[in-house]
């Protein structure tokens, strides 16, 4: 009886939250793209949009973890590294060793996790005062690692399966952008239908009153880097696929596309606002920028800029929502 | 005889929803040290932030040495008049030292155009102002080095340094050991012989029998009384303090005392609790009085394991627990409100329904996933049940009013399996409806077999509401009594020091 007005009245009220916080970013990416469209020919193309789609990929899966570290309040600035690492790992064991690809890849995905969990220990164990710093430790101690085990130079030659990740299509549409669409549903599910997920905006929200509602801060939060570790991973194999090689300097910089991702998405870095549709979009506004700009012929070095403003612009969005947002003024 | 040094006439101050001043008028002589006592809530604070420019008044006129005070900012009330707040929050950089702390903002130049510091100078001044007050403190020390009561004669010296006219000394004591106060007291005598007036605030009713000239009693925002220190005797100041109606606005339902639900066996933390012991019971409102710092909320939270324990044991329905954090209370079904609703007890940029649920989510789980039907029934219900007025279960709750927001957190719990409900000071900053209604849902708890234990500042609601009241004072235990035999007067005499224990 009572659900019923309460739900006519939502609408109306939520209205232009709706429009500035859930559709702000999609209205974004259509405006980019008409725009590109209308400046050149060769934008509007399915060739070139299923580009974008696999130029996204790597970025959406890397941001999907970055997304759980800012829901939290926190950051992690070592998925470019850990990227690095956990693909060197299994180019050394496929590759080098000849160890069976599988195995490779798994060990390589482990280690992936395993050091987004020592970020995740630094955090509540050793109680470090902010993930930007034991993330940061180890976006310089997993890139040296890399450095180390590969005596700085690319591994190549992987298996043609192995390379699918990256390279492959199903039909016309990239294998690494069904990555994409598969990691983005599993994680609406998670954050929505699961306690763990539904913890993860407690925490970022308010994590004093989390913690007096009986939820295990420390055990969510470490879920969180590990779960980001794993993604790093994840993206790795993917990167490793399309290139056919395993390098140390891998990764170098994702961390900031991947934030800029979750924040153009509506992500918010005061925790407990955040979508992985959002997520997704923002790596996808990202990728069309960067796709825009080649076809347009901008040098590199001013696409540079570009994507430097891109930064700070989606930032100031983040500051004019925390603004508007009554939990801001109350 | 000159105009007296401050006075107030007719000055009310209005926040929303209270009167914290309420016409009144009062004078300050020159050169004496003048007490401020009241309850919690009196006014006290507010008159301070007045006087200091925090705050500006609605209605009424201040006189400061025979001039109206109008339009002041602090910067204005501390350079020019020379009106200087010491708050129990101490206004100190550790890193500096001693010297660079008193000068700080107003360092003395050895080279205006350079702006290089003249240290000597600044060193030489800080031992001159240190030896007026008797200080053995070294001018380059650093601040962070020094003890409690050392830190405050630096925050005093620092006063000095801006010839003040008037000190505001708000609750000074409540961290120093007695000898520390004994100092303070010294120094605060010899100010007083160089002219200085003393604005003094504490609790502590003794030391305003020993150190203040004329006192002046607040209660709900008026002035009851300024007379002499020494024509009351602290009974009688009691006696001013509270007097508060106690009218039927509490829709108290007695209920059947049950089992021993909650124990609490020599109950002590680093940092303020010691000693304390308890019992609550199901189907009682156990109320815990005290004053402002007294320990209430830290003994809130070391019971249910937010912060550590030095030392006790804590038993449910008899039997002894060990609780390390909220997680294990929560497990036994012992659960803290906090007084704090935006900043611990809600995600305020989330829903309602999400808050609602929040604490016991693993009750919808089926499989791994949440049962997001099973989930929003609760809400509604947890809605109408307590009616909270919300437009959806999708509404942000920083969007809700003070009340709607607290019944969230009622909600929240009322959806777990908790049964020892620990409200602190469940009512404040919600309307009168709102409190009322407050009041229905602990009815509620303890005549369905909970024990409920309310932390509250406001005596009648205390008094009206609980069927037990213990009283705590500086982290101590100091009375414990019956509904039957509880007065304002015997609950504020523990409040402010004394032992008093009826049964």
């Amino acid at each position: 009886m009572q659900a019923k007005p309460m739900q006519q009245e939502a609408r109306g009220v939520d209205w232009k939250d709706f429009l500035l916080n859930r559709m702000g970013a999609l209205l974004g990416l259509i405006i980019i793209m008409i725009g590109l469209s209308l400046a050149t020919p060769r934008f509007f193309t399915v060739g070139n949009l299923m580009n974008v789609a696999q130029q996204s990929a790597i970025n959406a899966l890397v941001a999907s973890g970055m997304l759980l570290a800012i829901l939290t309040a926190g950051i992690d600035l070592s998925v470019g590294s850990i990227l690095a690492l956990s693909i060197c790992v299994s180019g050394i064991l496929i590759v080098k060793l000849g160890w069976p690809s599988l195995i490779g890849l798994l060990v390589g995905l482990g280690v992936a996790a395993g050091a987004g969990t020592v970020n995740g220990l630094l955090l509540t164990k050793l109680r470090l005062p902010h993930p930007f710093i034991s993330t940061l430790g180890m976006q310089n101690v997993a890139r040296g690692l890399a450095l180390i085990i590969t005596q700085a130079s690319p591994i190549s030659g992987f298996p043609k399966w192995v390379q699918f990740f990256g390279a492959g299509y199903l039909g016309r549409i990239p294998f690494s952008f069904i990555l994409v669409v598969i990691t983005v549903v599993t994680f609406h599910i998670f954050l929505t239908r699961t306690t763990l997920g539904r913890h993860i905006y407690a925490v970022g929200g308010n994590i004093e009153a989390a913690r007096l509602s009986g939820i295990d801060v420390d055990k969510v939060r470490l879920w969180v880097y590990t779960i980001s570790g794993f993604m790093a991973g994840v993206a790795g194999l993917t990167l490793m696929g399309r290139v056919n090689a395993a390098y140390p300097l891998a990764g170098l910089m994702y961390e900031t596309d991947a934030i800029a991702a979750v924040i153009i998405g509506g992500g918010s870095f005061m925790g407990g606002v955040g979508t992985i549709w959002g997520t997704l979009l923002g790596a996808i506004i990202i990728a069309v920028i960067r796709n825009g700009l080649n076809l347009l012929g901008v040098s590199p070095d001013t696409q540079t800029i570009i994507i430097g403003l891109v930064i700070i612009g989606s930032v100031y969005i983040d500051v004019l929502r925390r603004r508007r947002s009554p939990a801001a003024k109350a | 005889m000159s105009a007296p040094f401050l006075m107030l006439e007719n000055v009310s101050k209005a926040f929303p929803g209270v009167q914290a001043l309420d016409s009144v008028s009062m004078e300050i002589h020159k050169g004496e040290i003048h007490c401020l006592v009241g309850e919690n809530g009196a006014g006290k604070s507010t008159l301070i932030k007045l006087l200091t420019g925090v705050h500006g008044w609605d209605s009424g006129t201040i006189m400061f040495n025979g001039q109206p005070l109008s339009d002041i900012t602090p910067q204005k009330a501390l350079h020019e008049l020379g009106i200087v707040p010491i708050y129990q929050e101490l206004n100190l950089i550790p890193k500096l030292d001693v010297a660079e702390n008193i000068f700080l903002g107003r360092e003395i130049l050895a080279n205006e155009r350079f702006r290089f510091i003249n240290r000597k100078e600044m060193i030489a001044r800080t031992k001159e102002i240190l030896a007026r007050l008797g200080q053995d403190i070294s001018p380059t020390a650093l601040v962070g080095t020094l003890g409690i009561g050392k830190q405050q004669m630096v925050e005093i010296a620092k006063a000095l340094a801006v010839e003040a006219n008037l000190l505001i000394l708000d609750e000074p004591t409540a961290p120093l050991g007695q000898e520390e106060a004994d100092e303070l007291f010294s120094v605060m005598r010899q100010l007083k012989s160089e002219g200085v007036t003393i604005i003094f605030i504490s609790h502590k009713l003794e030391e305003i029998k020993e150190i203040g000239d004329r006192l002046t009693v607040l209660r709900d925002g008026k002035k009851i009384i300024t007379t002499d220190v020494d024509s009351l005797s602290i009974d009688e100041i009691i006696t001013y303090m509270v007097g508060r109606q106690i009218d039927d606005k509490y829709p108290k339902v007695k209920s059947k005392r049950g089992e021993l639900a909650l124990e609490v066996r020599n109950l002590s933390t680093p940092e303020l609790l010691q000693d304390i012991s308890f019992k609550a019971y199901r189907g009682e409102v156990l109320g815990i009085a005290g004053l402002v710092g007294a320990g209430r909320t830290e003994l809130a939270r070391a019971i249910i394991g937010a912060d550590p324990l030095l030392q006790g044991e804590i038993l449910i329905n008899g039997r002894k627990v060990e609780i390390r954090s909220p997680k294990d209370a929560v497990r036994h079904g012992l659960v803290l409100l906090t007084e704090d609703r935006k900043s611990q007890g809600l995600v305020l940029n989330n829903t309602v329904l999400f808050n609602a649920t929040l604490a016991n989510l693993q009750k919808y789980l089926s499989g791994v996933l949440l049962d997001l039907s099973a989930q929003k029934e609760d809400a509604v219900r947890v809605v109408k049940d307590l009616s909270i007025k919300t437009p959806s279960l999708n509404t942000l709750v920083a969007q809700l009013s003070g009340g709607n927001q607290q019944k969230v957190v009622i909600g929240k719990w009322l959806n777990t399996k908790a049964d020892i409900f620990i409200f602190d000071e469940p009512t404040r900053g919600i309307d009168v409806g709102a409190k009322t209604e407050v009041y229905n849902i602990i009815n509620n708890l303890v005549k369905n077999g909970a024990a409920v234990i309310m932390i509250s500042s406001e005596l009648p609601e205390i008094l009206g509401m609980s069927d037990r009241i213990i009283v705590l004072s500086e982290g101590r235990l100091t009375g414990e009594f019956a509904r039957e035999e509880a007065t304002q007067e015997k609950i504020m005499a523990a409040a402010t020091g004394g032992i008093h224990y009826a049964s």
